[in-house]
């Protein structure tokens, strides 16, 4: 049966320099780190409150912050020892104060009591497994999936269990598996489809199981042809291929934002303003879909994750970090820099955002680590090209942004439909005036929220 | 936007720029231009260079002179240079230098640094200064000479598009004169290869939107079509190509989007049917493009885009 179906035509989009040069290197372990800094606002949605006390003694996996709020996931601690003390911390993506426990390690690393809903041998195959879930309670599963905290790992970290839990009134017909990783630089979502590539399809079994869809596709760039071949080779031996479908998609940025991708592989378009389970799909990343296995099947909450640290580090890498580390460990282990540099970024060179230092935990949405010299540019005027507008991948006209924040008429944005502005950075980076035009859009829309 | 502090860089997303700047754009029109300004320079002689280099010296040297008069940082980004070049080759090709002196002092001073330089221009700068002589100069600006090299007596003799232009050969050596910029006219516009040459390095490089001037050479020649006139003519004599792709292609005083640059464009098409078919003037493009640059707000401010899953949303829902 036929897996890997290419998809030609994509929407206009940009195509970005890659430079995926981690591409070829394995996921590395960083060792234990001796403390923690775990911070409160890890995911879009409500707050969390920290459960645990300064001079607590915690496991590694239990749980310390928890939240009432449905759209929510708790947070666990990453390591064993004790709670040292909770400080105050500025949150770099959106610039509030919030909680941060710091937690040091006593080097044990001992795991939280498991209370596994399944007994699994190591024997076990796939075919076990898939007995397994089958057999699964949808209920249990999905709470599971919030008590371990997972979250989507692509970087907007909205918590997944909300979304694999559509109102009753939304049919769900499609589930995209996203290892677009349209970023250039980023290369973590790549190596977990090639070396947990078992777990990845466990977790898309779970996603099946849970919303039961007519069809199921991995979108993939056709950049990464080995994570594509070795998916299909998997999928034939798992015998998932009635289930599943891989497409392969034209590298092309922003491939890999929900409604960019639910259009391009469905031909949908999402509503503006509107969720993917508006159209019947639902878009988990590659590296949540692992989660969600080990969440189920391990009963492991999301304690770490992989990062790709790159840019002019002595040895770029991808590595599997505790959450809460400090970045600056993660570039030692990279053996530090090897060049100038003058900003740091977690995330990718488009959405990313710079850090004043590099002393910022790794939190859940962090997926990757990029050191670079950025040559400052003055801004100049806007000269109307319009290339601002052809670039959109939101169809919108970013130049209107830029020309009525300038003039405090934020009013005005709205009909211009700011709101639907995905923030990608594709007009900024095509702007022959170097105009910062996402930092206008985001001006305009924090100062429309105050209203 | 940007704040250097401790040598660490906090800016907004993105963190990379694609690096073709509002400076390179420019030079590359330059360029793109050289091709018109060398069949000028063939046709009409040493007196054409001359024009050039004092057109453009002027223009470069007013943008300079009012940045510092109004404490602005003056940048080198081509801009004034293709004011100036594109100026001169809308020019008769002996008119006296002074005169091209203030008409490219005009184009910078009034016509662009006026409104608020770069960007901000309603009209194009090239084509207001040349508006300003034609008020002002008109017997200089409508005396127009015949082709004559490096030779400096040249003849006067009428732009092809003047009702007392008279031709005798055959058709066909009319056109392959035309098109190759054998013929009276203003510096730029005789030669219709060289025009489009340049053009097509900027249409293949993306720097010119194709839908201006296919729009508007196409409505006209339909409109010469309806009024009983020679297509070919229509299209190859007086400024229509030179307009059409370097002029009207003006980012600034154009539209954005690309449905307001087909309107912008079938928009020019029609003045200049009418222009050319109605009015006392020979030729009506520069004066074309001035009025629908008047326009082009306009046509943003109605023409706007509907986002990516857009809907109408009901009232009473």
């Amino acid at each position: 049966m036929k897996i890997v179906f290419k998809k030609k035509r994509s929407f206009r989009g940009l195509s970005l320099p890659e430079n995926k040069i981690t591409a070829e290197k394995s996921i590395e372990d960083l060792p234990l780190p001796e403390k923690v800094v775990i911070p409160l606002q890890q995911n879009i949605g409500a707050n969390c409150e920290f459960i645990v006390q300064r001079g607590d003694v915690v496991k590694t996996g239990q749980k310390i912050a928890d939240s009432k709020g449905y759209v929510s996931a708790p947070i666990h601690s990453t390591i064993s020892g004790k709670v040292s003390k909770i400080v105050k911390m500025v949150n770099p993506v959106t610039g509030n104060v919030m909680d941060a426990a710091v937690i040091k390690s006593d080097g044990e690393d001992s795991r939280v009591e498991c209370n596994k809903l399944f007994n699994i041998r190591e024997s076990d195959d796939f075919f076990g497994l898939k007995r397994i879930i089958e057999g699964i309670d949808k209920e249990k599963v999905l709470k599971m999936i919030r008590e371990a905290g997972v979250v989507g790992l692509g970087g907007a970290a909205f918590p997944t269990h909300v979304k694999l839990k559509p109102p009753p009134e939304k049919k769900i017909d499609t589930i995209i598996l996203n290892g677009c990783e349209c970023e250039p630089f980023i290369t973590a979502d790549h190596r977990i489809m090639l070396e947990n590539s078992r777990q990845v399809l466990m977790g898309l079994y779970i996603i099946n199981k849970l919303l039961s869809p007519e069809k199921v596709y991995i979108g993939i760039e056709d950049n990464k042809k080995d994570a594509i071949e070795h998916l299909e080779k998997l999928i034939i031996r798992m015998n998932l291929d009635d289930l599943s479908k891989i497409v392969s998609l034209k590298s092309r940025y922003p491939m890999g934002a929900e409604k960019t991708l639910i259009k391009t592989i469905t031909g949908r378009s999402v509503p503006m303003g509107g969720l993917p389970m508006d159209v019947g799909a639902v878009v988990n990343n590659v590296a949540t879909a692992k989660s969600i296995y080990e969440a189920v099947i391990e009963d492991k909450p999301l304690i770490e994750r992989v990062v790709t640290v790159t840019g002019v580090v002595t040895n770029p890498k991808n590595l599997r970090v505790r959450l809460g580390t400090s970045i600056s460990s993660l570039i030692d282990k990279c053996g530090g820099y090897r060049d100038e540099f003058n900003s740091i970024i977690a995330g990718g060179p488009m959405m990313g955002i710079s850090f004043t230092g590099t002393d910022f935990p790794v939190t859940k949405g962090t997926n990757c680590i990029l050191v670079k010299k950025r040559r400052l540019q003055d801004e100049q005027d806007c000269i109307n090209c319009g290339r601002c507008i052809d670039v959109c991948p939101m169809n919108l006209m970013p130049l209107m942004y830029v020309r009525n924040t300038k003039k405090k008429d934020f009013g005005k944005c709205r009909e211009y439909y700011i709101d639907d502005c995905i923030e990608c950075g594709s007009c900024s980076y095509v702007c022959p005036a170097n105009i910062p035009i996402v930092g206008y859009i985001k001006t305009c829309k924090s100062e429309l929220l105050k209203k | 936007m940007e704040v250097e502090d401790n040598k660490i860089l906090i800016s907004h997303a993105p963190h990379i720029w694609r690096g073709l700047s509002t400076g390179k754009i420019m030079y590359m029109v330059v360029f793109a231009l050289l091709f018109p300004t060398a069949a000028g320079i063939y046709f009409f002689g040493y007196y054409a260079v001359y024009l050039i280099l004092i057109s453009v010296a002027t223009a470069v040297l007013t943008e300079f002179v009012i940045k510092k008069l109004r404490r602005k940082r003056f940048i080198m980004d081509g801009s004034a240079v293709i004011t100036g070049l594109l100026f001169a080759l809308t020019l008769p090709p002996r008119l006296p230098l002074w005169m091209a002196a203030l008409g490219s002092f005009f184009a910078i001073a009034i016509a662009k640094e006026a409104f608020g330089g770069l960007g901000y221009n309603i009209f194009n700068p090239a084509l207001a200064g040349r508006a300003f002589l034609a008020m002002c100069f008109s017997k200089e600006m409508t005396t127009w000479v015949l082709p004559s090299n490096f030779n400096y007596d040249a003849v006067t003799g009428a732009t092809p598009l003047a009702e007392n232009f008279a031709y005798q050969a055959d058709k066909i050596s009319l056109y392959r004169n035309l098109f190759f910029g054998n013929t009276g006219g203003s510096l730029g516009e005789t030669s219709a290869m060289l025009i489009l040459a340049g053009a097509m390095i900027l249409i293949v490089f993306r720097i010119i939107d194709w839908r201006i001037p296919v729009f508007y050479i196409g409505v006209v020649a339909i409109g010469s079509f309806i009024m009983g006139k020679d297509i070919l003519f229509q299209l190859l004599a007086g400024g229509l190509m030179i307009g059409a792709f370097f002029m009207a292609t003006d980012y600034v005083t154009s539209p954005v989007t690309k449905r307001g640059r087909i309107i912008f464009g079938i928009g020019l098409g029609v003045l200049t049917v009418l222009f050319r078919n109605f009015s006392n003037m020979p030729e009506g493009v520069s004066f074309s493009i001035l009025i629908m640059n008047a326009f082009a707000p306009l046509i943003d401010k109605y023409i706007k885009l509907k986002p990516f899953g857009f809907y109408k949303k009901r009232k009473n829902a």
